[in-house]
């Protein structure tokens, strides 16, 4: 006798009541504030809100700690709750010239208006495990600079000015939203910027170093790495002018890149861009590499057939919330169609050793 | 889970969905585009389904979820207990009773009735995706009703295996006009693809919603010489004594003893209930205690 198995309710159910038990781990131990991971863990942070597409640092956090630290559980739980609010209106469009910068490096020139600011950098700290740090995670005094008053006006502008880099069309007034309309190639650039910056880090920054090995190079530099907190401004339609209504950090990162010209056109420098919430600097690096290499069509350049240039690769694989979900998806079960492969396989070996026995 | 409208979604993105299936209605076997949201589940696992079920659904209807055929494998049971926190819809395990009803890889062996509606999960909704991975390029084929490709791959199958080797997902042509995608059901199945009720398929990750209106021509693509046979495994149900339903294949014992039942669960238990008995089965009753 067989009886067929049942239960999966039940054991749905104890699953997620071990998993609840996982998550919180030793309960000798404190357990982890939101606070704590927002102000503690504020790349990982960074990281969930960039790519939750979602500027709210305690949800973030929140979700870092239901995920129990996998990032990307972390932004898909962001995601699925950014997709039940209701889309309100569009800021204007933010204005990094008025960053207030915490860092701001460029790599093209040594020295510029605004000046160079290392900021909270890991760049040259050497990479010794702390092992004071797992003793107390007390801070010595930090030296203190009144903040700079004077505008930090962009790399490229300086360029600009010369005519030595290309110029960029005005965009459309209002770029279309990837969340609310289905995504159609060709996509156009404020498009591909989007789905760049809520894309998986891991790949773009693949995509990037991709680039820089040979496949598409575009010999990029990075004119100005910047990040800081703009103000977002928004028009009430009610009181008819803008007002802010809060600030964001950003990470900005325009490179410069190899130039192009012809008998007729003198050559110009081409441009790379990456704009990203938070402190994400590898992101927005990587983020401007591919935007270059994507451009290859406006600016005349040969498509070598590498992935960074396949617009179509790039952005139908970017998003990790998407191929995590249909990479995990094939654990569920698949018994109807393995069963009928089972059924074709059997079938086709059983005519096939008939013919090999008939010839014998 | 007040603080969420009726099945979830808002009610614009219902309309935005309801805009796509009726056009999906209109140009059969054609994939309109839509604007997927993401969904407090993953994708792959059913979002595409997920949102054409909230979109299509009314508090009056009664749902029932399947996967592989049953309504208890854990990511049915998960689908279904989504909408009854989000809905508050009736739920049930009686193909009969359901107005709505979620499937994965499978059509339900009782034939489907007009005024219900079926929707598929979908993981990739180009039946020429294998063929040519850019979308761009697919898109471009189904305009110019370029099929070719597909007829190539069939008759390579032929001269290589001696028969079609494809055994799901089998291709099908909706209205003399556009290849389909039938969603991973086994091709067992496909001739049930023309019938009564409405079918929706719904692919969230890939942003494509298509559909089958009721009545509307569906063949399997093959050659004369070697036309469509669906099949299954040459068995009756153990459980059920079913002959002519689709089968699992369950191994029971560590030297690989074999064991045959129906995929459908519903289909299964009615059928015991009704007193038919299989090879290894007992009466419903008893089983039952």
């Amino acid at each position: 006798m067989y009886v067929a198995v049942k239960g999966g309710e039940r054991a749905i159910d104890n699953a997620h009541a071990w998993l609840a038990e996982e998550r919180r781990g030793d309960t000798a131990v404190a357990d982890l504030s939101v606070a704590q991971i927002r102000e503690q863990l504020s790349l990982a942070v960074n990281r969930v809100m960039a790519e939750g597409s979602l500027y709210d640092a305690d949800l973030a956090a929140l979700a870092i700690k239901q995920s129990r630290g996998d990032l990307i559980e972390a932004i898909f739980l962001i995601r699925a709750y950014r997709t039940t609010l209701p889309r309100f209106g569009g800021s204007l469009p933010v204005d990094t010239e008025d960053m207030a910068c915490d860092r701001r490096i460029s790599a093209t020139f040594k020295d510029a208006p605004g000046g160079q600011v290392l900021g909270p950098t890991f760049d040259y700290t050497h990479r010794l495990l702390d092992f004071k740090l797992a003793a107390d995670g007390e801070i010595g005094e930090v030296p203190q600079a009144p903040a700079r008053d004077t505008a930090t006006p962009h790399i490229m502008s300086f360029l600009d000015r010369e005519d030595l880099i290309q110029p960029e069309p005005a965009g459309e007034a209002t770029p279309p939203d990837l969340t609310r309309t289905p995504l159609e190639l060709p996509a156009d650039r404020a498009l591909r910027l989007q789905a760049l910056t809520r894309g998986d880090e891991g790949f773009i920054l693949g995509m990037a170093y991709s680039t820089q090995r040979g496949y598409a190079r575009n010999h990029a530099f990075v004119a100005e790495l910047r990040i800081g907190t703009v103000p977002v401004e928004m028009e009430i339609p009610e009181l008819g002018f803008s007002i802010d209504i809060g600030e964001i950090n950003l990470t900005e990162c325009e490179t410069v890149n190899q130039f192009q010209g012809s008998k007729t056109n003198p050559p110009q420098f081409t441009r790379g861009y990456g704009l990203v919430f938070g402190m994400s600097e590898r992101k927005a690096i990587s983020m401007a590499l591919v935007d270059r290499a994507l451009r290859w069509k406006e600016l005349g350049e040969d498509n070598v057939g590498a992935p960074a240039q396949d617009e179509e690769f790039v952005l139908y694989h970017a998003d990790n919330i998407q191929a995590t979900g249909f990479l995990e998806h094939i654990k569920l079960p698949h018994y109807v169609d393995f069963q009928s492969e089972l059924e074709l396989i059997r079938k086709l070996r059983r005519e096939a050793t008939q013919m090999q026995e008939a010839a014998e | 889970m007040s603080a969420y409208n009726f099945a979830y979604l808002d009610e614009q993105t219902k309309r935005m969905i309801r805009r796509a299936i009726l056009k999906g209605l209109a140009i059969p076997g054609y994939q309109v585009p839509f604007a997927s949201r993401e969904m407090p589940m993953p994708y792959g696992w059913g979002t595409g389904g997920v949102q054409v079920t909230a979109s299509v659904l009314m508090p009056e209807d009664t749902l029932k979820v399947i996967d592989q055929g049953a309504d208890d494998t854990t990511n049915a049971v998960s689908i279904r207990r989504f909408f009854e926190r989000t809905a508050g819809v009736a739920v049930t395990e009686a193909t009969v009773e359901a107005s709505v009803i979620q499937t994965r890889h499978r059509i339900p062996e009782e034939p489907l009735q007009a005024g219900q509606i079926l929707v598929y999960q979908v993981p990739i909704p180009e039946p020429l995706r294998f063929l040519e991975p850019s979308e761009v390029e697919t898109r471009k084929m189904h305009s110019l009703e370029e099929y070719g490709l597909m007829h190539v791959k069939l008759y390579e199958d032929i001269s290589q295996h001696g028969a079609i080797a494809t055994a799901y997902a089998y291709p099908v042509k909706v209205e003399g006009r556009y290849v389909m995608d039938p969603s991973p059901i086994p091709k067992f199945d496909n001739p049930k693809l023309e019938m009564e009720a409405i079918q929706l398929f719904g692919a969230g990750r890939e942003q494509r919603i298509y559909a089958i209106p009721p009545f509307t021509q569906v063949v399997s693509l093959d050659f004369d010489d070697y036309p469509f046979a669906p099949t299954k495994a040459d068995h009756a149900c153990d459980l059920c004594g079913a002959e002519d339903s689709y089968l699992d294949e369950l191994i029971v014992d560590d030297a690989g003893g074999r064991m045959f039942m129906c995929s459908d669960t519903d289909y299964c238990l009615t059928r015991r209930k009704a007193g038919h008995i299989g090879a290894q089965g007992v009466p419903y009753e008893e089983a039952s205690v």
